[in-house]
């Protein structure tokens, strides 16, 4: 039953990513993305991280995707984009790096050294033990002992993101001088377009 | 057929990839940035599965920053492509190489 629901959710994910990458509009790479995303989350119950998926489907799923659905529809870039390549040999150049990319982490994934050292010993901290009670107790005790700092920073860090976009997103007061080249022209083409 | 932790690390490690030669090879910004988020992902996974092999909740502790961290640079990476269109009528790589506004 594992194995079959491994398999599934296996085969969406990478649909998924392959959808997001290929999808030439950036809508379909947003749903793309979803499914990948809950895939993921699916793997996360799978590996007794319940609460891990929770936050998976709410944060990533839920806020992050519709922010980039609200950003796609408001500059209305939802078009194709063309297959033009303006350096030459740059797609085949990226796919045979992430080939040797690929052989690389596979290497790694293969390997026991590569998981590094067992939570044994003094390495099982307070909470850190997978036996001791739920999902949710478990990562909290952690997350407000051992990483208490890093959480704190982390606070630090979203009002950092809070208004660094806002003073990006935000209008500046003078009337914009956006390439007022381009846009001045557009408005002159649409004019002479118009006038007969 | 048992499914071990090198099965998540494998599957991790293809998804890594996608979304590294999708950066690579797409133009538009934004689906860069998605596929930024499939490495999150990926990684997340590797975390989890780690986690869940050594039996150690730290990692599922680590997955919750990296969360933090991707919520973060979502909101200012789509702010500064909002910030870029409205200069150049574009959102591909190509229209910001000049790195100047």
């Amino acid at each position: 039953m594992t194995a079959v629901i491994f398999f599934v959710f296996a085969a969406l994910a990478l649909a998924g990513a392959l959808g997001v990458v290929l999808a030439r509009n950036p809508v379909h790479s947003a749903l793309f993305l979803v499914v990948t995303l809950v895939s993921v989350a699916v793997f996360f119950v799978q590996q007794q991280a319940h609460l891990l998926a929770a936050v998976q489907v709410i944060v990533y799923a839920g806020a992050i995707v519709v922010l980039f659905l609200f950003v796609i529809m408001l500059l209305g870039v939802d078009r194709q984009e063309s297959l033009h390549d303006p350096i030459a040999h740059q797609r085949t150049a990226a796919v045979a790096l992430g080939v040797i990319v690929l052989a690389e982490v596979l290497f790694l994934a293969g390997h026991r050294w590569a998981t590094g050292q067992h939570a044994t010993g003094r390495f099982v901290l307070r909470g850190g033990n997978l036996a001791l009670g739920t999902n949710v107790v478990r990562v909290a005790r952690v997350l407000f002992t051992d990483f208490l700092w890093p959480f704190e920073i982390t606070a630090g860090l979203l009002v950092i993101a809070v208004v660094g976009s806002v003073v990006l997103a935000r209008r500046s007061g003078q009337p914009v001088e956006i390439l007022d080249a381009d846009l001045a022209d557009q408005v002159v083409d649409d004019g002479a377009e118009a006038a007969p | 057929m048992t499914i071990t932790d090198t099965y998540y690390l494998v599957l991790a490690a293809v998804i890594f990839t996608i979304g590294a030669v999708g950066v690579l090879i797409r133009r538009n910004v934004l689906v860069m940035f998605m596929c930024i988020e499939l490495m999150l992902n990926a990684v997340n996974l590797s975390f989890v599965a780690f986690a869940h092999q050594l039996n150690d909740v730290r990692g599922q502790a680590l997955v919750f920053f990296t969360l933090v961290v991707a919520a973060a640079e979502v909101a200012v990476g789509l702010a500064i492509i909002v910030a870029i269109f409205r200069r150049r009528r574009g959102a591909t790589a190509d229209d910001v190489r000049m790195l100047r506004g």
